[in-house]
């Protein structure tokens, strides 16, 4: 911009000006891009079935059931840090066969003297079986509100997809319940 | 700053303004890598007081000085002081003093932009230090950051940090836009790019990196600063978000970082060690080529970072591999340092020292690298000090010794006095002495399961602790020695040659000793330029007019 001049020994090419914009366009792309890979980092968790995330609600259909094999189901329940609730599982295990579905319970109690939200978070291990964990009703699907001193019986209803890999026995339906005051709906 | 000032006085009637207004309106590329380079050894010791900080609690198992809390402050700000603060800015300064005088420009190509890419720093940093007195206290949270450490549980203070990041990632942005700019418009006629001068070449690819990652940094910690004050969630589950979210996004960033943090220090070195083997660099087309595959792999490796996350087997293969894939075109380069030297004429000046000690030592670094990158072996060695004595060895031995070894190396050019070889070769050995007695037992605690970023230890650890912060303090104060070798080389000393040492070739070493106030002004012709052979140079003289 300021320097001196054509004399300065330029040789024939780009020009100054356009490498400059040019360069200011791309840092300005790649700040998008960062941001871009919010959206793109969901799309590939589920694309490859990772990050044990479950899907959202699925149309509950009746499907074949593979009665030949038995697959463990653990439930485990967990507070984030600084959560107060009650948050429990009614059964710690059961056993279902791929397809059929089942229906199993959780409980939360707000013991606090303040009405509050709560979010349940899924985590499914191994997480190569999230994306055959089908639920048709999931607390998790939505905030739970719980006033001061409410407990509430919530269901989860869930199948396994027939197409569930054979070396998967045991399959882990981990919530961790988060205050999710900040975020209330 | 103040000597700096003194020592451009004698530049006489063609010179610069005088008074402190020079340093503050300046756009010459001299004065503004000048500036960096001050800056830079500030926030080097300002760094390095906070390791000794450190090193000192870690002297002995048990709390003796300062406060937990404390602690993680210092080794939080000690990293980002040290990232951002000492190793970029100074490779930024070598960049504004050398890259023109390599490829014949007669300053940068945006020089009003420099002095801004300059002056945004003292704030940034300024800004980020003065967290440390606060009643929040500085950021404790990491260098690296993560969420929802740095969100949720942060101090109040994150919010100056987020700042701070922004506007040396602006700094940062502007300067590397800033020597693309030079080096693709302002060659001299005749230099083309396949003769370009490797620190120019580095230099290039590490602009690249910088415009690509800096924005992304920014980014991130945007996302931070919405889920803090905005109520976004990005990366609070309970929101929706997803704390491994903010590690990918981090480490997009974090992994190509550390190639800018040493592409330079391989150009640095690769100029050096022709020049004291007095003979031409062995492979230079296959360096441009190894350093640009670097720059490439860099962006496909960054969950190595993160083995432990929980990753499906496929992607802990394909980092792994992707990962050791570096280690070829790191191999190719030292192969061509070590080729360089092989049957060379070499001699072992201070500049010399420093580059060798950074091809023995950054070649450990890379190593232990490598056993890192093992993904099973590093679920052993993940957050141990094995990784902090990893990255020690290529940031200190490594980018710093680079950085290091290019200050004596061109110091003579800069300011027209050779320095006392004596006091450089005192500097040298306390520092290789000091690095490796800080660092290298830190390899051994962390493979017997030391964690880092912890106050105390357990018994079994004191030993090894105690002999690495004796070497810290004999690093630290080693440092001294360099300041004072630095004041006295521009205060006087012997006179440099133009040419300064023995076997340098390249356009620097045709221009006087000291670089005169303005270089490359006037017309000429380096249509047969050839970077190797300064014979062939048709200017060894040019007349420098008086800027009007």
């Amino acid at each position: 911009m300021t320097s001196k001049s054509p004399e300065s020994g330029t040789q024939s090419g780009p020009k100054p000006r356009n490498t400059t914009l040019k360069l200011i366009l791309a840092a300005i792309a790649m700040f998008g891009f960062g941001f871009a890979l919010v959206p793109l980092y969901d799309v590939f968790c589920e694309y490859a079935g990772i990050n044990g995330k479950t899907a959202g609600p699925v149309e509950k259909v009746e499907q074949w059931v593979d009665t030949s094999r038995t697959i463990k189901v653990q439930f485990i329940t967990t507070n984030n840090d600084g959560m107060p609730w009650e948050f429990e599982t009614l059964q710690e295990e059961v056993e279902v066969h791929p397809g059929a579905w089942t229906q199993v319970g959780f409980w939360a109690f707000n013991p606090t003297q303040e009405d509050m939200v709560g979010q349940a978070v899924p985590s499914v291990s191994p997480s190569e079986a999230a994306q055959y964990v089908q639920k048709t009703e999931c607390f998790c699907f939505d905030q739970q509100k719980l006033k001061a001193g409410e407990g509430r019986n919530m269901p989860l209803i869930f199948s396994l997809d027939p197409d569930l890999p054979d070396h998967v026995r045991t399959v882990t339906m981990s919530y961790t319940l988060f205050d999710a005051g900040d975020f209330a709906e | 700053m103040t000597t700096a000032t003194a020592s451009h006085d004698d530049h006489g009637h063609h010179g610069p303004a005088k008074g402190i207004m020079r340093w503050v309106l300046t756009t010459n590329h001299k004065d503004i890598g000048t500036m960096y380079l001050w800056f830079s050894f500030t926030m080097l010791f300002i760094g390095g007081a906070m390791a000794l900080i450190v090193r000192t609690e870690l002297f002995q198992p048990g709390m003796q000085l300062i406060e937990p809390e404390f602690y993680n402050q210092m080794t939080t700000m000690h990293g980002l002081i040290m990232v951002f603060g000492a190793i970029m800015p100074a490779f930024v300064g070598l960049a504004n003093w050398m890259v023109p005088l390599m490829i014949g420009a007669p300053d940068m190509a945006l020089p009003r932009m420099n002095n801004w890419s300059f002056w945004i720093l003292p704030f940034a940093f300024g800004m980020l230090l003065f967290t440390l007195f606060t009643d929040a206290g500085a950021p404790n949270f990491g260098w690296t950051f993560y969420a929802p450490l740095s969100t949720t549980y942060a101090p109040s203070s994150v919010t100056y940090f987020i700042f701070g990041v922004h506007m040396m990632g602006i700094s940062s942005i502007m300067g590397a836009i800033n020597i693309i700019v030079t080096i693709l418009n302002l060659r001299a006629p005749g230099m083309t790019l396949m003769k370009m001068p490797l620190f120019v070449w580095t230099w290039f690819i590490t602009a690249y990196l910088l415009v690509a990652v800096m924005p992304v940094l920014a980014g991130v910690v945007t996302m931070m600063l919405m889920d803090i004050h905005f109520g976004t969630s990005f990366f609070d589950a309970a929101g929706g978000g997803d704390p491994v979210l903010f590690q990918h996004v981090f480490w997009f960033f974090g992994h190509p970082e550390v190639y800018i943090m040493i592409l330079p220090a391989f150009g640095i070195v690769s100029q050096i060690i022709p020049t004291f083997a007095r003979k031409p660099l062995f492979g230079y087309a296959s360096m441009v080529y190894a350093t640009s595959s670097i720059a490439f792999l860099s962006f496909i490796v960054w969950a190595h970072h993160m083995f432990t996350v929980g990753m499906p087997l496929q992607a802990e293969l394909f980092f792994m591999y992707a990962t050791m894939l570096i280690a070829i075109p790191t191999g190719v380069k030292v192969f061509n340092w070590v080729s360089t030297m092989f049957r060379g004429s070499m001699t072992f000046e201070t500049p010399m020292l420093f580059a060798l000690a950074f091809v023995v030592l950054f070649t450990i670094g890379g190593f232990s690298g490598l056993m890192l990158a093992i993904a099973p072996a590093d679920f052993q060695y993940h957050d141990t000090y094995f990784v902090v004595a990893h990255f020690h060895y290529v940031l200190v031995p490594g980018a710093l010794f680079g950085i290091i070894a290019g200050v004596y190396y061109w110091l003579p050019k800069w300011t027209g006095n050779y320095f006392s070889e004596k006091l450089g070769k005192f500097h040298f050995w306390m520092s290789f002495i000091g690095v490796n007695v800080t660092f290298f037992p830190m390899h051994f605690i962390g493979l017997a399961g030391m964690p880092r970023r912890i106050p105390d230890y357990a018994l079994q650890f004191a030993d090894f602790n105690a002999i690495a912060t004796v070497g810290a303090f004999i690093f630290g104060l080693s440092q001294l020695i360099f300041l004072f070798l630095l004041i006295k080389t521009i205060r006087g000393g012997e006179k440099a040659t133009d040419q300064v040492w023995e076997g340098a070739e390249g356009l620097e070493w045709t221009i006087p000793s000291p670089a005169p106030y303005h270089t490359f002004l006037n017309h000429h012709t380096l249509s047969k330029v050839k970077y190797i052979n300064l014979n062939d140079l048709k200017i060894t003289r040019v007349r420098y007019p008086v800027r009007t």
